[in-house]
């Protein structure tokens, strides 16, 4: 049994290494296959390795080597398959195969065809290795390994300035979340003395309840570094300049979730913290209606979906919050579904339209683009919560269970998100689908995608129509793990909360549908608070006036006063002492035979009384 | 006759060979200091070998009188080039290393 899960584990590494060889050689469409079909052979090993947790109820653990061994810390690189982290190992390779087998279509043009696929298995492996992972450390590296692969695949079009400085950002505003998760490990080690998961779990009930709230925020701001929470969401949208699959799998099923992951993990330590889980709570509703809220005038069409991410990771932060873990999983599971179809249908658009993707600049591609459009429609209705599909099973309970812990505010926050939600998701679809054409239809060369680009979407829609009604099982097999979140609402109650939430998701879908059927793209003029919305609240200035500029100013005034001034000078000074020193001694190697010996004799004279006066005393 | 004159003598002649390194100028001359500095090292030997009654001291003065030997051999040879290449062993006028 181990033997797939290291199946499963090292094939995406394989696939790496092994594209990484071809990397500088002209796009050879066969490493792509054969990195598709690499990751789908570790989904294949994910889903039998699932059926095989889903049977006997008993985690795996593999013991790969000793890793660091000083004093009392005992670090192995060893990892552990649970109930947990056995769907996250699904959720992962099953949207990353599809994203392989889509980016065989989506970038057989591009010149970096060998490198991107090297990238992107690199992507999962680091992603596989996070979620597997028994102790911090090894986590870590995952953690570390999924922010420079986001740091590639974002930069990928590294001669496109704006794509190297998104790259940039996400790397840097990341790295303040990977301090808190070192600071979280350093404290960890130094109460309790290990970083594996088991005996942390176990022992951290008996610290003082501070050190596990400092252990508890450290960690929580390390998942809002990955999962790109409040104040530090801003390199999410501008992600998007990476290529579409990459966008794909960021948001559905490799990095953002890390973050939810990580605090699902350390459950046992959020469960000490009641009044941290409801900051958790407060937080992740506000930034499901904040983003939302930017959602709604953004133009972009690839931001859009990227806000909406952040939105529903609002979403899943709410839940955890609540303590409702295995409902936030849930919702993680998914949403990785219906995202990674929306994200790969955008792709399709963009490839049609020629890269652009300003959906002012878009309307009446359905007649063109047929199965793209239903796919993204699906999804779309997906993401809305409507109701056969995944994402009202999830969305709906998460809504039940901050009802349940009588959250009255974080509830009706949730649920005008929902509306604002449904409302973005349709005005996207009609704008790019329905509305007028705004461009030139008998020039432009708008067309579907090849049939593998679609064939690869199809597993994810599918799952996307299905996957919701595993509710209960999944409930089920999770909570053997997690602990269970009961929800204490009668049967009315819940079917009122259910119509509640339906309903307002279908208002927001019937108003945008209504709002645009009609709508002439014409230039609008943008009120004030449109304005504030677009420029996304001015955080981004905000952060360029008050932090980076100072900052900037403050390394200007090091380089001046300090480097140049102290540090070189004091370096130069050395060197120029050295040199003046040689150059005094140089009448010494005169080459004159009789100087060399008569200071060869006072050499050995002076030897000698020195030896004398150590003998003395 | 007790060890302490003969390391005296050892001593002088050392010294004289030392002083001849530092002042003579003529190659030549540096070769005979330097011989004297030798002699004088192995009379010390054997003045000590004798008195500990102990042979290694003189064995060490006839390793050093052969090497001694092939030393000056070698070295009268290259002397005997010096002086055809360049018509004098005056020390100062060696200097063709100048740093």
């Amino acid at each position: 049994m181990e033997n797939f899960l290291y199946i499963a584990l090292f094939s995406p590494l394989i696939a790496t290494l092994f594209s990484a060889l071809f990397a500088f050689s002209k796009p050879l469409k066969f490493i792509g296959f054969l990195n598709s079909t690499l990751i789908l052979i570790s989904m294949i090993s994910s889903f039998y390795l699932f059926s095989y947790i889903y049977e006997n109820d008993f985690a795996i653990e593999i013991f790969l080597f000793d890793w660091i061994t000083i004093g009392n810390l005992d670090l192995s690189f060893s990892f552990n398959l649970d109930h947990v982290s056995v769907v996250m190992l699904l959720v992962v390779t099953i949207v990353s195969t599809m994203v392989h087998f889509y980016s065989i279509w989506y970038m057989e043009d591009d010149i970096g065809f060998n490198r991107f696929f090297s990238y992107l298995s690199l992507f999962v492996f680091s992603m596989l290795v996070l979620i597997l992972a028994d102790n911090f450390a090894v986590l870590f590296i995952g953690w570390e390994g999924v922010g420079v692969c986001s740091y590639l695949l974002i930069g990928f079009y590294y001669k496109k300035i704006k794509a190297s400085k998104a790259s940039n950002e996400a790397f840097i505003v990341n790295r303040i979340g990977d301090m808190g998760l070192m600071i979280a490990m350093f404290l960890i080690y130094w109460n309790i003395g290990s970083l594996n998961f088991d005996i942390v779990f176990k022992t951290i009930s008996y610290l003082d309840n501070f050190t596990v709230l400092l252990i508890g925020i450290s960690l929580f701001v390390a998942a809002m570094g990955k999962s790109a929470q409040f104040p530090l969401h801003t390199w999410l949208a501008n992600a998007m300049e990476g290529p579409t699959p990459v966008s794909a799998l960021i948001h559905a099923a490799t990095m953002v979730t890390a973050g939810v992951y990580l605090i699902i993990r350390c459950n046992e330590i959020y469960f000490l913290i009641p009044n941290l889980s409801f900051i958790i709570a407060c937080l992740g509703s506000f930034v499901a209606i904040f983003a939302a809220s930017m959602a709604l005038v953004n133009n972009d069409l690839k931001r859009i979906i990227a806000y909406s991410t952040l939105s529903q990771l609002g979403y899943m932060f709410a839940a955890v919050g609540v303590g409702a873990y295995s409902i936030a999983l849930f919702h993680l599971f998914t949403h990785a579904f219906f995202k990674s179809a929306l994200f790969l249908g955008a792709g399709n658009v963009m490839h049609a339209t020629n890269g652009n993707l300003d959906i002012r600049k878009m309307g009446n591609l359905y007649p063109k683009m047929k199965a793209t459009a239903i796919i993204m429609i699906i999804s779309s209705l997906a993401l809305s919560a409507i109701f056969p599909l995944a994402g009202f099973f999830s969305k709906d309970k998460i809504l039940e269970s901050v009802y349940n812990q009588n959250y009255l505010i974080l509830y009706i926050t949730l649920v005008i998100t929902a509306f604002l939600t449904a409302f973005y998701s349709f005005r996207l679809i009609m704008r790019v689908f329905f509305v007028k054409a705004n461009y030139d239809e008998k020039n432009s060369n708008i067309h579907e995608a090849k049939s593998l680009a679609i064939f690869s979407i199809l597993p994810l829609l599918f799952l996307t129509i299905i996957s919701g009604w595993s509710s209960k099982y999944f409930e089920e097999f999770v909570t053997r793990l997690l602990p269970a979140f009961t929800i204490n609402l009668n049967h009315e109650q819940i079917w009122i909360l259910i119509l509640i939430a339906s309903f307002t998701s279908i208002f927001g879908i019937l108003f945008a549908i209504l709002k645009y059927k009609n709508s002439q793209t014409k230039e609008e003029n943008i009120g004030i608070i449109k304005n504030i919305l677009l420029k996304e609240y001015f955080i981004p200035k905000i952060y360029k006036a008050f932090i980076v500029k100072p900052y900037y100013r403050f390394s200007v005034l090091l380089n001046r006063y300090i480097e140049i001034k102290l540090i070189d000078n004091t370096i130069d000074k050395i060197g120029y002492f050295v040199y003046n020193l040689g150059a005094k001694l140089r009448p010494i190697q005169s080459g004159n035979l009789s100087t060399s010996l008569r200071l060869m004799i006072f050499g050995l004279l002076s030897a000698l009384l020195f030896i004398i006066v150590l003998l003395v005393y | 006759m007790s060890l302490n004159y003969y390391l005296i003598l050892s001593a002088l002649l050392f010294f004289i060979g030392v002083f001849g390194v530092i002042r003579r100028k003529n190659l030549l001359m540096l070769f005979f200091s330097t011989e004297i500095m030798l002699n004088a090292v192995n009379i010390g030997f054997v003045a000590i070998s004798k008195y500990y009654n102990d042979l290694g001291g003189q064995m060490f003065a006839f390793f050093i009188i052969a090497v001694a030997a092939s030393e000056v051999a070698i070295g009268l040879g290259l002397l005997i080039l010096w002086y055809k290449k360049s018509g004098s062993l005056n020390l100062d006028d060696l200097a063709k290393m100048r740093g």
